[in-house]
């Protein structure tokens, strides 16, 4: 048998989870991470991550739109999907994502969402024309009104929603480290602490996400990175970080420590197979390097373009490391036999359904989607630029 | 012997009625058949198998299995000295074909036959997002081919292996333990092709079953107990290097 | 009263969100296969659906009412608890209409080595030989009768290679 190693129960030899479902956790993780991002400035009331707040809640709105996509694509049946809401089944968490990711879109996101931008949204449809009019009149749901009492009204409503959205941010991902970490066959998935560490991961990869972006953004639009807004993200990062690596450090070392009956197979799959992208990437270069940058620019006095330079890198490696992790955790799950007698090998396709090229597609898709909505909802409406000298002035 | 289907349903009308029911291939035409009535298991008498992979080629035949995928098969182990945690398994082509001979005589061993352990708190239909998978009322863990969406959550939540992707129809495909032949009185391809009898349907609830006799006699097992499937495919003689 | 008309645009989005709850739910009592939920979380119907697979193997039941002859020998033997269609594979088609499906007859050579040939790995307590030394080639039906195997049993292998044609 070509690729598998000692002995494979006949039907594990193929995979069955392909790379769509490494992307599907590492998509909602970064939805979660964003909008948790988002909130620190609604409910904590962080004044410095502002820059930040619109363009975190519509990155999260552009990732969550693509993120069941990869698992329509994977499905044996995508036209039969419509069945999670028909008969959800109780016991089944995959059935329960399902509502949570609805909730989630429905109630959460695309209402903060339209209550912070309603004033923008009524100001766009009467300032345009043509379809472009209508398309703004529809979203103000035929109502004009942005009194202040109005507006008043929306601040509170939309705080209230944030307070909502951080739990339901973190059942989100929580649930997709649940529908891993229940299966009680797969001794690499089971484990309590699967939500736990997902949830942190989901976060170090939302806010290195969103912080690539604004500085991104900021430099394409030829405007000035406020720095106090990127220390403030990247110190959040560095301490979500540590608590993320001390989780997945506490994670190993209990297996290591325990060495059940599944130990030795996992442990050759760590040094074998998965060797480069679980030690390599995801440990050292996705977890270590990034900490180690994120720390020395804590706790020196570092000059404003390294320190750009260090988030940049550091943020770039959080989110390699962290799609190394969903590998690992998705690809890895299925390279040993339930017997732990043997290994079998992944390959992936290149251009099939479940191919590399439409992963990397999937991966790109959330940000075309991104362009689109801040064509539509500006985050940064031109006349606040009045607003960046003041940001720039605490310095 | 020249005998006509019309004269055989002539000459033995019991038999013919029986066989009726099996061409029809409905279970209400099965005479009496009532699934509060069963609760089916089966037995493996792991000495009793010779592993000549009759029964693997049988359940292809009778159930359309696809190549390279198996609703059971046969695992030889070899066990040496005391290194129970390192047996060494092959199952080339699921046991298909049979076996290589084995020269050397050195440690025990043995063969395992494996199916679907028609578990009564099956991990797979719990993770079941829509209800495609299912403990139908007899005890037989089966897919709904029309309903399935083909996600392989269920494959993976098996600790047993028994579940593939089918790949054509891209629906979860299992043993459905000859769910049309139990109905009807016979027993699954996998127990009629067995030439030594290894292999036996049981039926849980039927108290004449000699399953009840071998139970209270023998050393029985289930695979993997520590899963707490509910697994009903009991072995008799399992050695513990089987996983 | 002015808390309703400043709060206006909630209640629009609220009748929304509950216009398409609604929409939802009716198309669920469209969508949800009738026999669902009959017997517990899934479609009713699919159980008979799996029931109505066609049978490939007949059963050696319905094998010995008419080979009544080759029951009586098997049943003599050492072969009386190996089923008919372990050898001669699944009949069904020849059950159902005996006269034009004809199963042939399976090369010993084949078949009795896939249970008989010496290996370390069976149970030794089940007759096996090495077939090269055993026979030198000579077919196993010359000396053994599949039905009744025992040398010296009841039929003679030259009646066994006929079969009950």
């Amino acid at each position: 048998m070509p690729g598998v190693e000692g002995f494979m129960y006949p039907n594990e030899v193929s995979l069955y989870w392909s790379v769509l479902i490494v992307l599907y956790p590492f998509i909602t993780g970064l939805v979660a991470g964003a909008f948790i991002l988002a909130s620190l400035e609604r409910v904590f009331r962080v004044e410095a991550v502002k820059p930040t707040y619109r363009l975190a809640l519509l990155t999260a709105l552009a990732f969550l739109i693509v993120a069941p996509l990869p698992l329509q694509l994977h499905l044996g049946h995508p036209e039969r999907s419509y069945e999670m809401y028909m008969t959800p089944h109780r016991t089944s968490a995959m059935a329960m994502f399902g509502f949570v990711y609805l909730w989630y879109l429905m109630a959460v996101l695309v209402v903060e969402i339209w209550l912070d931008f309603r004033a923008d949204i009524v100001a766009l449809s009467q300032s345009t024309t043509g379809w472009k009019h209508w398309m703004y009149w529809a979203m103000t749901l035929g109502s004009a009104n942005v009194s202040e009492r109005a507006l008043a009204i929306d601040e509170r409503v939309g705080w209230v929603v944030t307070l909502i959205g951080i739990p339901s941010a973190f059942l989100l991902h929580g649930y997709v480290g649940f529908i891993f970490g229940s299966i009680k066959a797969n001794p690499w998935w089971s484990s309590p602490l699967m939500p736990v560490v997902f949830i942190f991961s989901a976060m170090v990869s939302g806010i290195a996400a969103v912080m690539l972006l604004y500085m991104a953004l900021m430099r394409l639009r030829k405007q000035p990175i406020d720095m106090r807004c990127v220390d403030t993200v990247a110190s959040y990062l560095f301490y979500i970080f540590i608590v993320d690596f001390s989780l997945e450090m506490l994670d190993l070392i209990h297996r290591i420590y325990e060495a059940d009956e599944s130990f030795r197979s996992l442990d050759f799959m760590v040094h074998t197979r998965l060797y480069f992208s679980q030690i390599v990437l995801q440990i050292l270069l996705g977890t270590l390097a990034p900490i180690l940058l994120l720390f020395v620019a804590q706790v020196t006095k570092l000059s404003e373009p390294t320190r750009k330079k260090i988030y940049a890198v550091s943020g770039s490696l959080a989110l390699v490391g962290i799609l190394a992790m969903r590998w690992n955790v998705v690809i890895g799950g299925q390279l040993f036999s339930k017997s732990f007698l043997g290994y079998t090998t992944y390959k992936m396709a290149l251009a099939t359904r479940e191919g590399l090229l439409v992963a990397i597609g999937l991966t790109l898709l959330p940000l075309l989607i991104l362009a689109v909505l801040m064509k539509v909802l500006p985050p940064w409406p031109e006349k606040k630029h009045a607003s960046i000298p003041e940001a720039v002035a605490a310095h | 012997m020249n005998i006509t289907r019309r004269q055989l349903l002539i000459l033995l009308p019991a038999a013919a009625v029986a066989w009726e029911s099996v061409l029809a291939g409905t279970p209400e035409a099965a005479p009496n058949y009532n699934m509060t009535d069963h609760w089916w298991s089966m037995l493996i008498d792991i000495p009793k198998c010779i592993g000549c992979g009759n029964c693997v080629r049988a359940c292809q035949a009778e159930n359309d299995v696809p190549d390279g995928f198996f609703r059971t098969w046969v695992e030889r182990y070899h066990v040496t000295d005391w290194n129970l945690e390192n047996p060494q398994v092959i199952s080339p082509d699921g046991g298909k074909e049979g076996f290589p001979v084995a020269k050397e005589d050195a440690g025990k061993y043995f063969f395992v036959p494996k199916l679907c352990n028609h578990c009564a708190d099956s991990p797979c239909t719990q993770v079941c997002p829509v209800g495609a998978t299912f403990i139908t009322p007899d005890g037989v863990v089966m897919v709904d081919q029309k309903y399935c969406l083909g996600c392989a959550y269920c494959v993976q939540a098996c600790p047993y292996g028994c579940r593939y992707i089918h790949p054509t129809k891209k629906v979860a495909d299992k043993c459905t333990l000859c769910y049309h032949r139990i109905t009807k009185g016979l027993t699954t391809a996998c127990c009629e092709a067995c030439p030594t009898g290894a292999r036996q349907l049981a039926d849980l609830k039927n108290p004449k079953d000699p399953i009840h006799a071998f139970l209270k006699t023998h050393s029985v097992q289930v695979l993997k107990p520590q899963m707490a499937t509910g697994a009903k495919v009991f072995y008799n003689a399992l050695d513990g290097s089987v996983r | 009263m002015r808390l309703f008309r400043d709060a206006g645009h909630l209640f629009r989005l609220a009748g929304l969100f509950a216009f398409g709850t609604l929409f939802i739910l009716t198309i669920r009592s469209f969508l949800v296969p009738r026999t669902f939920g009959e017997y517990g979380h899934y479609r009713g119907a699919a159980i008979a659906e799996v029931a109505a697979h066609p049978a490939r193997f007949a059963g050696h039941q319905t094998c010995e009412t008419c080979h009544t002859d080759v029951a009586q020998t098997k049943a003599a033997g050492k072969h009386a608890q190996v089923n008919c269609e372990a050898c001669h594979g699944p009949q069904a088609k020849h059950a159902d209409d005996p006269s034009s499906v004809d199963p042939g007859k399976p090369d010993t050579a084949v078949l009795c080595v896939r249970c008989h040939e010496a290996s370390a790995a069976r149970p030794k307590d089940f007759p096996q030989v090495n077939a090269g030394d055993h026979s030198g080639g000579v077919p196993c039906q010359t000396c053994h009768q599949p039905h009744s195997p025992a040398i010296g049993s009841a039929s003679a292998p030259a009646s066994a290679a006929g079969g009950t044609k």
